[in-house]
């Protein structure tokens, strides 16, 4: 068992290593014709800029991407000053230069990679997969009986921020700054995913196809290790089948095939205002130019925030959502598992989560606000401050940033929940339903808390679930997912999650219950 | 203003404090010799285990006690002057105090075992005893055995700890089942197959003979009076535990096994008080022993001591007796009193349910005559601890437990569900025909 689990770590880590390699390989060349109908697609203008492409690029052979994208770059900030210095606005290119890189990448791609998707495909997600499930599925008998699995977690490099978990670190914060900030190297990506790509929207991949596919591979993988650590435990099954089916279906398989369908690309669970930019001016006209459908995307985009995430929260408490749900929820309780007890405990933290949750709520309202005021008046700004320039500072700080970089980045240094538990908009909104209108709470038995800490310890999202239990009050905090983990590792069968009558969901105590009657009314009656 | 010294920082110690502080004004001081701050002494195991850090075990921040102006001093208390109202602490530095809190809790059984006192022996009770386990057990291949003497919640903690890091243990237990002084037969058999389940070496009706050391004076095996030899690196002394009290020997302090201590946790002594593992009452409370290790009742000391002592005297007074517990993968709750056969009165008849593959069970104590519902033990099913409280309270009977036992249920959501298996189990046994009540919230959250 032990040697299977060896040898599947390598072949994961060969799999990882050619992924890893792969963005600086290849073979770019660029023909006249194909230069031609990217001209003409982009409607570019600049005849600086396409001068100095078909000089330098076109007919040549380009090794990876790094050779290409600095040439490409380059001619397009030399033609953009140009123009603005010979203020020909008409001829200046908004597109970036990486994105330009990434376009023309994309369609001069040749040799190995271009050319053997699936066997590329094998080597890097294959090996991947395929190692992964070596490594993961011994685990069914290695782990032994039924029960709760933490043993050795902080005797671990990888789960104890040890040099494994700095590595893993730099390699997520590298992978979205990659995706976000330099998708030209990204492009040999796209390569391995075309065929899958293809054959769900009818179109070739893009690299947030990739990030989409790579997504449901990892939640996948990890949601089997999850169903062994917790096989014991029905709530996290299917709790974790949930979020898996909510990515895989949700997120992923059904925008793609409404693409192939000519509709708007849309995820039906991604609420606003976590999908910050669903009021922006190019979506709403874009759903407004896409006819019936178009039309009831707006309306259950509306209706999902105003109406349905608040009741389902009435009823169920947020986690409906968070650890039910949503897809970022999703990566966090499957890849982040292993990271969860990296959250901070103190008071100082939920200090700062506070300002910094609700600020971002509000960045994302006022921007919001900004947004329709300027679609209806058709005024690009509002006391001075150009509204796309808020935008663009949310889509950078947020949208990328926050939620990409830091949140997903950050799992093994920080936990698992940084953005859902710091950043996330929706979840803020969700939180206040949760805290002050709702029929969920975690529920403290009587008098059997001990003060072990391993509620706490494990809690993602930071709560101090002791301080409450061995005080033998319920927990109503805001910020809970309901991921059920505290309830999993209690040993003493203190925390239940439950949604029940309103009343006495709140049950402030001093004095427990099992000591005499009237001492605890007494204490707890002022 | 009044300063109320207590000795021990522990879940009584520290309770006490906090209620104090609640209540009162006064000046408080904590003394330990153990750590600087209060630690929860149950999770010492999952520190080995490396489910948490050390710093997890803490349940207050540091800056927690400056905040509420709880003062604490690092040092071991040598003597109580009772007269002059002093402590003396072992470095020479004098403590005054006005009222004085006995909270010292226990230390490990030893028996006078020949060897006891070897390197490489040792309990598991304090965080010296953690450091210890740590150096003498860091993995199987310094520690190839260890041997663990006395089959009770400790000894089990401490073979499911070294089990953790793969080190092969034996397991000596005095009596035939393992806690069947406790627990009646049917958990007790269970909680046996569970132990070889973990490939724990579990040898019953066996007890320690010798501890036999090496040229360094390190434990090296020891023998049993069945006559075996047992190489060993590590022995693991889990044979219950003493009030630690051995300072106030001279102190003119009443002492039995612990402080004696009246129904107001005074002792013989005017503003000198005793609460947690180490006071001992001078008569059981109903069913309960004059001393109880227990955590849940040293809090309830403290609980009920800082009332007295902010001028609002209380008798501790505890309800229904409950308790829980984990063995290996299994958890354990207990409501009310469910006595093994071994000490069990005439009038106590059980009523036992055990799945037919996985390891839970519950067991039911009533009156044979009356059917009055006595206690009940759950293995591997959590119940609701306010639903058993409130049936005791209210004298229910079998009866009414079996048929309303959905409303204590307290698994988390979708677990698989018992009671229709417990009552045709229970209607078959009892001639009965009962059936499962619906859970209602209305019943699970009406204050009776």
């Amino acid at each position: 068992m032990k040697a299977i689990k060896n040898l599947g770590l390598v072949i994961f880590l060969i799999g990882l290593t050619t992924f890893t390699v792969v963005p600086v390989l290849g073979t770019f060349s660029l023909d006249q014709s194909t230069f031609d109908q990217i001209i003409k697609d982009k409607n570019i203008k600049s005849d600086v800029f396409i001068q100095s492409i078909n000089q330098n690029v076109v007919g040549k052979d380009f090794n990876g991407m790094l050779s290409l994208s600095p040439t490409i770059t380059s001619a397009l900030d030399a033609a953009n000053n140009q123009h603005k210095k010979n203020k020909e606005y008409k001829k200046v290119i908004y597109t970036s230069g990486h994105d330009m890189a990434a376009l023309i990448g994309k369609k001069s791609g040749a040799g190995l990679i271009a050319q053997n998707k699936g066997l590329m495909w094998f080597l890097t997600f294959g090996l991947g997969i395929i190692g992964a499930l070596m490594f993961i599925l011994p685990n069914v008998i290695l782990l032994g009986k039924k029960g709760i699995k933490n043993d050795g977690v902080y005797h671990e490099s990888a789960t104890n921020r040890g040099w494994i978990a700095w590595m893993v670190f730099i390699f997520l914060v590298s992978f979205y700054l990659v995706l976000y900030f330099r998708p030209e190297f990204a492009v040999n990506w796209t390569f391995l995913v075309d065929p899958i790509s293809e054959s769900l929207s009818g179109n070739p991949a893009g690299h947030w196809f990739v990030y989409g596919f790579m997504y449901c591979v990892v939640m996948t993988v990890m949601a089997v290790r999850m169903y062994i650590k917790y096989r014991h435990n029905v709530y996290q099954m299917v709790r974790t089948t949930s979020v898996l089916f909510f990515q895989i279906v949700f997120a992923f398989l059904i925008p793609e095939i409404m693409v192939r369908l000519q509709m708007p690309y849309y995820d039906f669970k991604n609420a606003f205002p976590l999908d910050y930019d669903f009021f922006f001016q190019w979506n709403l006209k874009e759903l407004l130019n896409s006819g019936g459908i178009g039309l009831f995307i707006l309306v259950w985009g509306v209706v999902l925030t105003l109406v349905i995430v608040p009741v389902m929260v009435y009823f169920f408490g947020k986690r409906w959502y968070c650890s039910w749900v949503c897809g970022c929820g999703g990566l966090a309780e499957t890849l982040g598992d292993p990271y969860r007890q990296h959250s901070s405990k103190s008071l100082f933290s939920w200090k700062v989560e506070r300002w910094l949750i609700h600020g971002v709520l509000l960045f994302a309202v006022v921007m919001t606000g900004m947004t329709l005021y300027s679609f209806f008046t058709e005024s690009g700004t509002i006391l001075g401050i150009k509204t796309q320039s808020v935008q663009n500072t949310y889509s950078l700080l947020i949208g990328a940033i926050f939620a990409g970089v830091i949140g997903t980045g950050f799992y093994p240094i920080f936990g698992n929940r940084v953005w859902c538990r710091f950043g996330c908009p929706l979840a803020a909104y969700l939180g206040f339903v949760q805290r002050f209108k709702s029929r969920f709470r975690i529920t403290t038995n009587g008098g059997q808390c001990i003060s072990c800490g391993n509620c706490s310890t494990y809690c993602e999202q930071g709560i101090d679930v002791r301080a409450y239990a061995q005080k033998g009050e319920n927990i109503v905090r805001s910020s809970c997912v309901g991921c059920g983990i505290c309830s999993a590792v209690c040993p003493r069968g203190v925390l239940k999650l439950e949604n029940g009558p309103e009343e006495g969901r709140i049950n402030p105590t001093e004095v427990l219950l099992g000591n005499d009657v009237d001492l605890m009314e007494l204490v707890n009656k002022k | 203003m009044e300063h109320i010294v207590i000795i021990g920082n522990g879940i009584s110690g520290v309770t006490a404090a906090r209620h104090i502080r609640k209540l009162s004004d006064k000046k408080i001081t904590i003394v330990s010799a153990e750590t600087d701050y209060f630690f929860s002494r149950t999770a010492l195991m999952y520190v080995y285990m490396g489910h948490m850090k050390f710093e997890h075990t803490q349940p207050y921040e540091n800056w927690f006690w400056k905040k509420n102006r709880i003062e604490l001093v690092k040092g071991f208390v040598t003597t109580v002057d009772h007269d002059k109202k002093t402590l003396v602490l072992a470095e020479g530095k004098e403590l005054a105090y006005d009222k004085l809190i006995i909270a010292t809790g226990s230390k490990p059984n030893k028996f006078g075992w020949p060897g006891q006192d070897l390197k490489g022996v040792q309990g598991l009770y304090s965080k010296q005893d953690l450091d210890l386990i740590e150096a003498n057990a860091p993995n199987k291949e310094v520690c190839n055995r260890a041997v663990i003497i006395g089959g009770g919640l400790i000894g089990i903690e401490l073979a499911e700890m070294l089990r953790s890091r793969k080190i092969p243990v034996t397991f000596l237990v005095r009596e035939n089942s393992f806690w069947n002084g406790v627990l009646p037969n049917g958990e007790s058999q269970m909680i046996n197959e569970h132990i070889k389940e973990h490939h724990i070496d579990l040898k019953l009706e066996t007890n320690l003979v010798e501890i036999i050391a090496d040229e360094n004076g390190r434990a090296k095996a020891i023998t049993t009076d069945k006559g075996e030899t047992i190489e060993c690196n590590v022995v693991g002394l889990t044979a219950g535990v003493t009030p630690n009290i051995d300072f106030l020997k001279d102190s003119g302090i009443e002492l039995g096994r612990g402080v004696k201590v009246n129904r107001l946790l005074e002792t013989n002594i005017k503003d000198i008080y005793a609460i947690g593992d180490c006071a001992e009452q001078h008569e059981g409370i109903g069913n309960r022993r004059p001393i109880e290790a227990v955590w849940y009742t040293g809090r309830m000391m403290g609980e009920t001591l800082a009332q007295t002592i902010c001028g609002k005297p209380r008798e501790y007074n505890p309800g229904h007796w409950f308790n829980s517990a984990k063995f290996l993968d299994i958890e354990y709750q207990t409501y009310g009193w469910v006595f093994s056969e071994r000490i069990k009165k005439e009038q106590e008849k059980h009523f036992h349910w055990r799945h037919a593959t996985e390891k839970i069970c519950i067991t039911a104590a009533f009156d044979k005559d009356s059917k009055k519902f006595l206690g009940i033990n759950t293995f591997g099913i959590r119940m609701r601890h306010e639903i058993f409280d409130r049936w005791l309270t209210e004298e229910r009977d079998i009866d009414h437990v079996m048929q309303y036992l959905k409303d204590a249920n307290f698994d988390p959501e979708f677990y698989a569900h018992y009671e229709e298996d417990i009552i045709s189990k229970y209607n078959s046994v009892m001639h009965t025909s009962l059936s499962v009540k619906k859970k209602s919230w209305k019943r699970i959250f009406s204050k009776a």
